[in-house]
């Protein structure tokens, strides 16, 4: 069967408190702590972007894989933070890690869910026999206007993963995607921060999408909720998917794993994903998992995925995500935070 | 091969020149050396000059100049070995005028550094560009990683570092000429605004706009210039590593001993010798490391010697007598003919209050990059 | 600052630490015709891991304009595991933390950007491992 070979997630070492943001505009902390569920989120190093963070991501998950990068056929990177407009970040990306010239890369973008398209692709490719490898990659460094909702939770990381058909640590099981034309969050050309229909992006966007998905993949695989060990949803804050997963009957045990929203914030097109690599770095070998996650705009990706024997080997290899989370963190103030996201016009 | 010698100086202050160009300072400069020479024509012309191009958008400045000191028509090229550009000018006009193809060579080195747009970006193109500027590294930087050793493996103190740019500021008191001529304390170097850890403000020579110009001529007929000759007894130039990760030891710049071997060689003399030297002091920590490659000094010693006195007057050697680039001032490529223009002061005993009793044998030491490049000039009283 | 097509020559070097041994043992990182050791001109390509020991660095607090974004910073000279010897920036470390003699790791960041239209220059820097 095909699946994933190998798996990496990243995240910056900086990180900015809700209650910094929360004191900065005058808000309350513990009420927005509270209704968002989070109390931090991650923030890139100013030499940091979203193709820096899906280099160290894709290293990672080649480093566990243990293969020769050459043998990797196609390579897709989805973020909405691609550091050029026009100019691949795949290439960059391939010339970093030393695989291609023979490649086929792409960049995605889909809002919150380009990162689990650039699997579904990846996957793709490798079940229909046209290459041995190939790289999905979710990466952001996700903008909020300052003082917009948003702002708390934008947040910095990314996953990759690589699919291959022989030595996987997790199969997949069964795919499924739903897309409408959901205007419910956009960002236009030259602008720098993204709009949103408030609570528009809620029940008709973010849970339309993301039960239809999660319902229909089930159905199709015939599994239960009962039947996985974890699952992750998009995680635009730490309610939304609560919520989906106790709609599906999915309990708070199972969802634990998967909640980094908690300490990462909401990374865009690297949520959902980085959620699912946290419960990879704890699946066992035969427990399923559920990844679905949501685009604005809007549609979902939803994966099934189980674990084989081979993935207790690879787990270790690389750093686990939440360790990244916890440990060896620096927190900004709100002035350093500006600064860094260069939210703040300089002179040169 | 024939014999050189200095037969006219000119110099211009050193300082935030405002009102000249490029073209300005380098012609007051000239035009005071052909005056102090008695002369109105040249063979030949040599400019010494790291950046016309990045600093003033100006290139072919030999060409400039020539035209600038009504001399076009005489060969003229430009010299550009970084921060060594002046020196390297000199030393081409000493084989120039010593081969014999010319009789009266006018080398001058100028910089106008005051114009740049980024002159931190303009001296890092002295290192390697692709290697070292490109990973953030500054000239002061380098200077920095070369004292962070130093000061860990000799147990140099901040203190003792100190001491470099304090006795060169002493020093400059008396020159005219110089940009800071003000004496400066311990307090004031350490409390100075940081550059490049473990240096502040004060360990740095300064951006200097400025120009200085030489005559050369054959030993032979320069008194028909000159009361007071003074001869080029030997030359020596080397280069080293472009980059300073490099360098074999971070402590150590082997330009500048073998540029030293080789001019001690040619003038038949050795350290003891040398009565004086003007050596590139860009940062405090460049002092001590070419007082030791000079040999005036063990290697790890010359911080704690000049620290105690042995560098200034009364001393073994005095160094930097001019108050060095630190105090005098530092305009890039006119820095290394300055140098010789304050050797030939000192022995021609027109040093006024700073003048170093007996002066007979001097040395010039200057260097491009983090030791990419090195020449020294021996300079006799007659 | 670099621009398009001089950026892109160095890619190899500076995006997968591709060096020259030489068969006097010397490894350059920028490309060579021949090694200053011992002028010979026979090497093999290899692949630097990017673990090395910082041999000496400082904080620079005056930087040239296309590094202001991350004034103060620090640059190291670090000898890598294999015995190359290259300049790097230090980054996500607390000064305090950078010590020579300290290990470091390279990892692939972004240097600058040419203004707010030109390219943007990619490369390595170094993290101190804890």
């Amino acid at each position: 069967m095909v699946g994933i070979v190998g798996y990496g997630s990243y995240v910056p070492r900086y990180s900015i408190k809700i209650s910094t943001i929360a004191d900065q505009w005058g808000d309350d902390a513990s009420s927005i702590e509270n209704g968002l569920l989070l109390t931090e989120k991650t923030v890139p190093g100013r030499d940091e972007d979203s193709l820096t963070i899906a280099v160290q991501a894709a290293k990672y998950a080649v480093q566990r894989a243990q293969i020769d990068p050459q043998k990797i056929g196609a390579v897709y990177i989805g973020s909405e933070s691609h550091p050029y407009v026009v100019k691949p970040s795949g290439t960059i990306l391939v010339d970093a890690l030393g695989i291609g010239p023979n490649v086929h890369t792409a960049d995605f973008e889909f809002a919150c869910k380009a990162g689990s398209e650039a699997m579904f692709v990846a996957y793709s490719h490798v079940k229909s026999g046209n290459m041995e490898y190939a790289m999905g990659i979710g990466a952001d460094t996700s903008q909020g206007a300052p003082g917009d909702a948003l702002e708390f939770a934008a947040s910095a990381g990314g996953s990759a993963f690589i699919f291959g058909a022989e030595n996987v640590i997790a199969n997949v099981i069964e795919t499924h995607s739903f897309a409408t034309d959901t205007a419910d969050f956009w960002r236009r050309e030259a602008q720098m921060y993204p709009r949103h229909g408030g609570r528009f992006t809620g029940d008709p966007a973010y849970f339309k999408h993301v039960l239809n998905a999660t319902r229909i993949v089930m159905e199709k695989a015939n599994l239960k909720a009962s039947d996985f060990a974890h699952a992750v949803f998009h995680m635009p804050n730490g309610r939304f998917p609560r919520k989906a997963g106790k709609i599906m009957g999915f309990t708070p045990e199972q969802m634990q794993q998967g909640l980094v929203v908690s300490l990462m914030g909401n990374t865009y097109s690297g949520s959902s994903i980085t959620g699912f690599s946290a419960i990879l770095d704890v699946l066992k070998p035969g427990e399923k998992a559920l990844l679905v996650s949501f685009g604005s705009g809007a549609g979902s990706d939803a994966f099934i995925f189980e674990a084989t024997d081979k993935i207790v080997d690879v787990q270790n290899k690389a750093p686990h995500i939440w360790e990244q989370l916890k440990n060896n963190r620096m927190y900004l103030t709100y002035g350093q935070y500006v600064a860094y996201r260069k939210k703040i016009q300089f002179n040169y | 091969m024939r014999e050189v010698a200095i037969v006219g100086i000119g110099l211009t202050k050193f300082g935030e020149l405002w009102d000249q160009n490029v073209r300005d300072i380098f012609a007051e400069a000239a035009l005071k050396a052909m005056e102090d020479a008695k002369i109105n024509k040249i063979d030949s012309l040599y400019v010494g000059a790291m950046s016309g191009g990045l600093y003033n958008y100006q290139e072919h400045l030999a060409s400039v100049m020539a035209d600038y000191i009504g001399q076009v028509g005489v060969p003229a090229a430009r010299v550009e070995s970084a921060c060594s550009s002046g020196s390297q000018a000199v030393r081409m006009g000493y084989y120039e005028i010593a081969s014999g193809a010319s009789d009266i060579v006018l080398v001058g080195g100028v910089e106008k550094m005051w114009d740049a747009d980024d002159g931190t970006f303009v001296l890092a193109t002295a290192a390697d560009q692709e290697y070292e500027a490109y990973n953030g590294v500054t000239f002061p930087g380098l200077y920095a990683m070369m004292a962070q050793v130093y000061m860990q493996r000799y147990g140099l103190t901040r203190e003792e570092l100190a001491a470099v740019p304090i006795k060169n500021h002493k020093h400059a008191v008396h020159n005219p000429y110089a940009q800071y001529p003000f004496e400066i304390t311990l307090k004031d170097v350490l409390k100075a605004t940081k550059v490049a850890d473990p240096f502040g403000l004060l360990d740095c020579s300064p951006i200097t706009d400025g120009a200085a110009a030489i005559i050369l001529a054959p030993l032979e007929i320069a008194h028909k210039f000159t009361d007071k000759p003074i001869k080029i007894k030997g030359v020596g130039a080397a280069t080293g590593p472009i980059a300073l990760h490099d360098h074999k030891d971070l402590t150590r710049i082997d330009a500048v001993r073998l540029s030293a071997e080789r001019a001690y060689k040619a003038a038949g003399v050795t350290p003891k010798d040398i009565q004086f030297a003007e050596v590139h002091d860009c940062f405090s920590i460049a002092e001590i490391i070419v007082a030791e490659e000079l040999g005036f000094f063990e290697y790890g010693t010359a911080g704690k010697a000049i620290a105690n006195g042995e560098a200034t007057y009364g001393g073994k050697v005095v160094i930097n007598p001019s108050g060095g680039l630190k105090a005098k001032g530092h305009p890039v490529g006119a820095t290394g003919v300055a140098q010789l223009i304050e050797a030939t002061l000192q022995l021609q005993g027109r040093a006024g209050k700073r003048q170093i009793e007996g002066a007979r044998l001097g040395l010039t030491q200057n260097m491009g990059g983090s030791g990419g490049s090195s020449v020294v000039h021996i300079l006799e009283a007659l | 600052m670099a621009n398009s097509q001089r950026y892109t020559r160095e890619i190899p070097h500076r995006f997968r630490l591709e060096a020259q041994k030489f068969d006097d043992g010397f490894i350059s990182l920028p490309n060579r015709y021949i090694s200053p050791i011992s002028g010979t001109r026979n090497f093999e390509k290899i692949n630097l891991s990017g673990k090395g020991t910082i041999l000496s660095f400082t904080i620079v607090h005056t930087p040239s304009d296309q590094f202001k974004l991350v004034n103060p910073y620090a640059v190291a000279i670090i000898e890598t595991e294999e015995g190359a010897r290259l300049t790097a920036m230090i980054t996500d470390t607390a000064f305090e933390d950078i010590k020579i003699g300290a290990k470091v790791e390279l990892i692939f960041r972004k240097m600058m950007q040419e203004g707010l239209s030109g390219i943007i220059n990619y490369g390595y820097k170094a993290i101190v491992c804890k």
